[in-house]
């Protein structure tokens, strides 16, 4: 049992982030940033204000707040912001007492100068993410967050993808360009247990001596405390979720179980499990539109390793030329489609349509 | 200038050079003479001694120094390479097409402002995402005004090489730019992918316009099947994949016409793979600027 509960690592902060009491492993939550996908982008200030105020006296030591796809997210293809993100990065900077805000930003989306806005504004953990496959496309980013003095996070996503050894090598080069905690990023809530594990442990062999490692999860298998465990356990001392799941696809995984997971197990996350459950149920919950469900389109993501963020825009196509969202899940799967690409949901719903009609006309 | 020809040097043997020495060859007005590069193992100057080019890896100092001069550079080597050698070629006369983001000289799309800056010295292709998408944002723009277009690129990684990668907000920036400038949207945006996908994807483009909800549905949509047309004329590849997508003005659309329009972009696989569409089209792009460049010039124009 204790072999078990025991971590390999803890996280120190001797990596360049700052430490933030004493702590084992130090928790990030995503659901200003996550769940901006979930809410459609609809985040008000109000809401930000009371969110950040809520995680922040939990003892959550850092809060992500941005556009669900980064800066410079709201677009067309993503979604337009109802509340400038700049100005919601502001507002949770005023807000958090202890709180850090950590802010997203995908190379080819964003761009150097959103980030020294969101600095500006008082954001403080840039958090730079690319496909992961494609981490050279982050060099000048790290390059410049750390000339301006930001603490920097690197993001894998659609980790699920690619080996453990590749993962490595791809966060060598984050480490190499200035990232000082690379995430194994499960975009589509795709990877099982011992597959977290495997990637994880590959990261932190490779980069552990010079950064912190990090796993983001997702809920689209029901597997995100379990991941999150399983990652911890396999060396990653920083950890992401959403109070309440609140994030795309089924959701991110829920901060405050795996928190009460935490104290089970004896490992220190500094966050108050009561204060944080009642945060769960009296701010966070009247924020989101619905809480984030295991259905037959978020399983699909899952089951077939789809980026969870499509999920929205699958439905909206899904609905606006009548044909099944789960298929065109299904076929965003086929045609290994990454974050970035909803646009050809759109392709996908026509082609699905142009057959449905065929059909019909057959019959 | 010999007889009916300019005469051109490619100063970069890269893919994108390598490609493009093959389309100045089916040229009628300009001829491709030398290809320079830097590093003597360079398997494009290889291929091109063997097309007949005079090929050296002593750089663009032992261009400048022989007793015949090009009329015309190509230049596609990187930004920086190009701030710097730029005015040399303007010093020596020679006309320049910039295929990297520099961005010195006015920037061409060929189907939209091909003819504009045939008497310039330097001229920019902008980017490979600004050559596949800012036709179809013209396209839109010259039938209605659009307030806002926002082009979204998605290309193969593989395709995507170390300048490209290392310098991904030039990307975004100068193609954002030419949506505005060229595009003629008010406001621009660009989006870039890479793809890892085995096999290699084709490149795709979506192209999203707010444009006037008065706007004529049908004009629009003529013009974007117009635009079709004339960029085929030079990359026959470029095809739409679905008919334009008009979304009626709502509060998603903040209130304006939304037309989406997709495209795919299959390159003619001269050097490149067919799947890099977005190194064809900036490769054919250039040779067409280059051409046009020629005629104005062998019409009466002064070199």
């Amino acid at each position: 049992m204790n072999d078990l509960n025991t971590l390999t690592r803890t996280w120190s902060g001797t990596h360049g982030t700052e430490p933030f009491g004493e702590i084992d492993l130090r928790l990030t939550d995503t659901c200003l940033r996550d769940g901006s996908h979930h809410k459609r982008h609809q985040f008000t200030a109000t809401e930000v204000h009371d969110i950040v105020e809520a995680l922040d006296s939990s003892g959550i030591p850092v809060i992500e707040v941005t556009h669900g796809d980064g800066l410079g997210g709201s677009s067309f293809n993503y979604g337009f912001s109802r509340t400038p993100e700049q100005e919601l990065i502001r507002i949770a900077a005023e807000t958090a007492k202890r709180a850090k805000i950590a802010f997203l930003m995908l190379p080819g989306v964003g761009t150097k100068d959103d980030i020294r806005a969101a600095q500006d504004n008082g954001g403080q953990i840039c958090r730079i993410a690319t496909h992961c496959t494609e981490a050279d496309t982050s060099i000048q980013h790290f390059g410049l967050a750390r000339e301006l003095g930001l603490e920097t996070v690197g993001f894998l996503m659609m980790s699920h993808t690619q080996a453990p050894e590749v993962l490595a090598k791809q966060a060598r080069i984050m480490v190499d360009a200035g990232c000082q905690c690379v995430y194994v990023v499960d975009s589509a809530g795709a990877l099982i247990m011992e597959q977290t594990a495997d990637r994880v442990a590959a990261v932190v062999a490779e980069i552990g001596d010079q950064a912190d490692v990090g796993f983001h999860g997702h809920e689209n298998l029901a597997l995100g405390v379990a991941n999150t465990v399983a990652a911890a356990r396999a060396g990653a001392t920083q950890i992401d979720g959403s109070v309440r799941r609140f994030g795309a696809g089924a959701g991110n995984t829920p901060l405050e179980a795996f928190i009460g997971v935490c104290d089970k197990l004896g490992w220190r996350t500094g966050v108050d499990f009561l204060q944080i459950v009642d945060a769960s149920e009296d701010v966070i919950k009247p924020a989101m539109p619905e809480e984030c469900e295991l259905n037959r389109m978020t399983l699909m993501m899952g089951y077939a390793g789809v980026y969870s963020s499509f999920l929205k825009h699958a439905g909206n196509a899904a609905e606006r030329y009548g044909v099944s969202g789960a298929k065109i899940l299904l076929e965003a799967g086929r045609r290994k489609l990454i974050g970035g690409q909803e646009d050809q949901l759109i392709d996908i719903a026509l082609l699905l349509k142009a057959e449905q009609d065929k059909q019909a006309a057959n019959a | 200038m010999t007889e009916n020809k300019l005469t051109a040097a490619i100063v970069g043997p890269g893919n994108i050079g390598t490609d493009l020495m093959y389309k100045l060859m089916r040229s009628e007005v300009v001829e491709p003479r030398w290809m320079i590069g830097v590093d003597p193992a360079s398997e494009g100057l290889k291929l091109a001694a063997a097309q007949g080019l005079e090929a050296s890896h002593e750089g663009v100092d032992w261009l400048l120094k022989q007793d015949v001069l090009p009329d015309l550079i190509f230049e596609a080597t990187s930004a920086y390479v190009h701030r710097e050698y730029a005015p040399r070629y303007e010093e020596a006369g020679i006309r320049a097409v910039d295929l990297t983001p520099a961005a010195i000289g006015p920037a061409v799309i060929p189907p939209v402002n091909g003819e504009t800056h045939v008497d310039a010295m330097n001229v920019n292709m902008i980017t490979c995402g600004g050559q596949a998408t800012i036709p179809m944002v013209a396209a839109v723009s010259r039938v209605a005004p659009v307030s806002y277009a926002e082009i979204v690129a998605s290309v193969s990684s593989m395709s995507a090489g170390p300048g490209t990668r290392a310098n991904i907000d030039e990307f975004t920036r100068t193609t954002s730019a030419g949506v505005r400038d060229i595009g003629g949207a008010t406001e621009g945006k660009a989006i870039i992918i890479l793809n890892p996908a085995e096999p290699p994807m084709i490149m795709r483009d979506t192209i999203f316009c707010a444009a006037d909800p008065d706007a004529d549905r049908d004009a629009i949509i003529a013009s974007v099947h117009a635009m079709e047309k004339a960029v085929q004329e030079y990359v026959p590849g470029y095809r739409l994949l679905q008919e334009p997508q008009l979304d009626e003005p709502s509060a998603a659309t903040r209130g304006a016409l939304k037309v989406s329009i997709f495209v795919e972009v299959e390159g003619a696989g001269d050097f490149l793979p067919p799947y890099a569409g977005n190194l064809d089209i900036m490769t054919a792009a250039a040779a067409r600027v280059g051409d046009n460049i020629a005629r104005s010039i062998l019409a009466g124009g002064t070199k």
